[in-house]
């Protein structure tokens, strides 16, 4: 009896720090950012001006915001055919074959790559690849920058969306055969939608990673901190000017800074309740 | 910095004693001494009155070294590039956008010129190098004094962000049409194109430990702080600035101990030392001149512990 007791409250102990760690992150962010949002309000949130010269020091969200989300959006956009169509051959066409098995391995390897090693690959091959193509800013800005999280993103979307591909009932798929359906009708109008909840989990998954995404793209992005002026300009996200700045800053800078973790925190946060909802809606 | 990795490691091989140095920059630097987890900072841009009156005690500055911020490029076969200040201001604040500018050509008669965008690189992080660039660019350059202004952090016009020296200097050598600032150990260390920057007694300077240790040839004050851009020497080049390594005036803080502060002290001294200056050229800086040493062995020797000085 007594290891039970024990047992239960270790793991009570443990549950409780874990809260305990992330109430704390959340209040010191809170508590760190409140002087940037007394000085400039609520307009920080929308404020495009990010002035860190001394004097005239004004700081504002709006580009890494626009930035981050644009970068992502954008990757994911990218990655979506992609990655659904590796999860479609992993799971379903050639599902349990060596081929898959492989391809598997490699989309697997894709995860474990450090993102260091994607911004350098991106910097010295893929950047000459688009410049040749006419790209302007020297290969540097969002779209670049897109690229790199998209192949970056791809794996998490992958292996869930195979994972839930997989586990669509065999009975389904061939009584769907049965009445004569073929394989694409099969696929479409049967292993699709009974996976949809999670296809969809994947790919809100791979989304929240974007966001976050620090050192790949802050060595394409070209780390300008405006709203980019086009498609193929250059801008910044929250992620990485916080990488960048805050090194060096103190004071009005580094509340500004720590505001811009708390955003990039509750966007996340609320992409990831914005997931959860649509899952809930689609069962 | 370069300079510093050299040197204690050869004082340490000296001496024994163990010194270590952690390149965070200057802002993490100021702050750690603010909260007297180190024995000293270093930085490029001195701390100002303002600055000062924060710290919890009176902070001295010793400079420590003589470097220059060169102004590098990336156009090959365009050697010998001459940039007057005009066309600096332009150039950054993007005014002029090609390197075929007519203007670009007129200063330069024996030069030809690609028809390529110009990509100006600047600093992403702050940054002592950009305090010492847009200090120059300040004195020279009204509209950048009043639009862009001087500090380690700034709203750039134009261009694009790399993080630290090395990032700045890497994305030059890999960018045709790039130019951007950087220290000038970097510049030579990787081989980048530098241009020639006009002083102000007109004079086409290239970046050099004769050029940079003449633009120390000026009045400096008894703190040492002071900005050498813009020299008045006519060999001088325009823009260099000194480096300082700070630490507080009273040293016994903190329960701090009397060998600790004597340690400190001791090797502040043997920094300014014609020994460890001479190591300066290695790492392509330039050492001190002696109004300078003099000043800091001055400033060394006010530094006390419980009110008595550590050196005599």
């Amino acid at each position: 009896m007594n290891t039970d007791k024990i047992t239960k409250a270790v793991l009570f102990a443990s549950s409780f720090l874990i809260l305990l760690i992330a109430g704390g992150m959340i209040f010191s962010l809170a508590s760190g950012a409140v002087p940037a949002f007394k000085s400039f309000g609520l307009n920080f949130i929308w404020g495009n001006v990010w002035n860190p010269t001394e004097g005239s020091e004004n700081y504002g969200a709006l580009p890494f915001i626009v930035g981050t989300v644009l970068t992502s959006l954008v990757a994911l956009l990218i990655s979506l055919p992609l990655s659904f169509s590796a999860s479609l051959f992993l799971g379903e066409y050639y599902h349990g074959t060596r081929l898959a098995k492989i391809l598997g391995t490699m989309v697997d390897l894709l995860a474990g790559i450090p993102s260091i090693v994607y911004g350098l690959w991106g910097f010295y091959v893929l950047r000459p690849v688009l410049i040749s193509l006419g790209l302007p800013n020297q290969g540097f800005g969002i779209f670049t920058a897109s690229i790199i999280l998209a192949i970056m993103i791809i794996p998490y979307a992958t292996s869930l969306s195979t994972e839930i591909i997989t586990m669509v009932p065999g009975e389904l798929k061939e009584a769907a055969y049965s009445l004569g359906a073929t394989r694409m009708e099969v696929i479409f109008s049967v292993v699709v939608p009974s996976a949809r909840s999670g296809i969809i989990a994947g790919y809100i998954l791979s989304f929240g990673r974007a966001l976050g995404e620090t050192m790949a793209v802050t060595m394409l992005i070209g780390n300008a901190n405006r709203i980019p002026d086009s498609f193929f300009g250059t801008g910044n996200t929250m992620a990485s000017v916080i990488a960048n700045q805050f090194g060096e800053a103190d004071g009005l800078k580094l509340s500004s800074l720590i505001a811009i973790g708390l955003l990039l925190f509750l966007i996340t946060g609320l992409i990831n309740s914005l997931g959860k909802f649509i899952i809930k809606k689609m069962e | 910095m370069p300079y510093y990795n050299l040197v204690f490691k050869q004082y340490t091989s000296e001496t024994g004693t163990l010194l270590t140095y952690g390149g965070i920059g200057s802002g993490g630097g100021i702050r750690s001494l603010t909260d007297k987890v180190v024995d000293f900072g270093a930085t490029d841009a001195y701390l100002d009155d303002a600055k000062l009156a924060e710290m919890p005690a009176e902070v001295v500055h010793i400079p420590t070294v003589l470097g220059a911020v060169v102004i590098a490029y990336n156009l090959p076969g365009v050697d010998n590039l001459e940039l007057s200040d005009k066309l600096l201001e332009k150039i950054f604040m993007g005014e002029i956008t090609r390197w075929n500018d007519p203007a670009i050509k007129a200063n330069n008669p024996g030069l030809t010129f690609p028809d390529m965008e110009i990509t100006f690189v600047h600093r992403s992080d702050g940054s002592g190098t950009t305090y010492i660039f847009s200090d120059y660019m300040s004195k020279v350059s009204t509209k950048w004094a009043d639009n862009v202004g001087k500090g380690k952090s700034l709203q750039w016009p134009v261009g694009m962000g790399a993080k630290g020296n090395p990032g700045v200097a890497g994305t030059i050598k890999q960018t045709e049409g790039a130019i951007g600032y950087i220290g000038s150990e970097y510049a030579f260390a990787q081989k980048i194109q530098t241009a020639k920057v006009q002083n102000s007694a007109g004079n086409y300077i290239l970046p050099s430990i004769a050029s940079v240790s003449a633009a120390a040839n000026a009045d400096i004050p008894a703190d040492t702080r002071v900005m050498l851009t813009n020299s008045s020497d006519p060999a001088a080049y325009p823009i260099s600035g000194f480096t300082w390594i700070i630490l507080y005036k009273e040293q016994n803080y903190d329960g701090r101990s009397k060998e600790q502060a004597l340690a400190t002290v001791t090797f502040l001294d043997w920094l300014v030392s014609e020994e460890a200056q001479g190591q300066a050229e290695k790492v392509h800086y330039a050492p001190l001149p002696e109004a300078a040493v003099q000043k800091a062995k001055v400033i060394l020797r006010s530094v006390t512990y419980s009110g008595e000085p550590l050196l005599k």
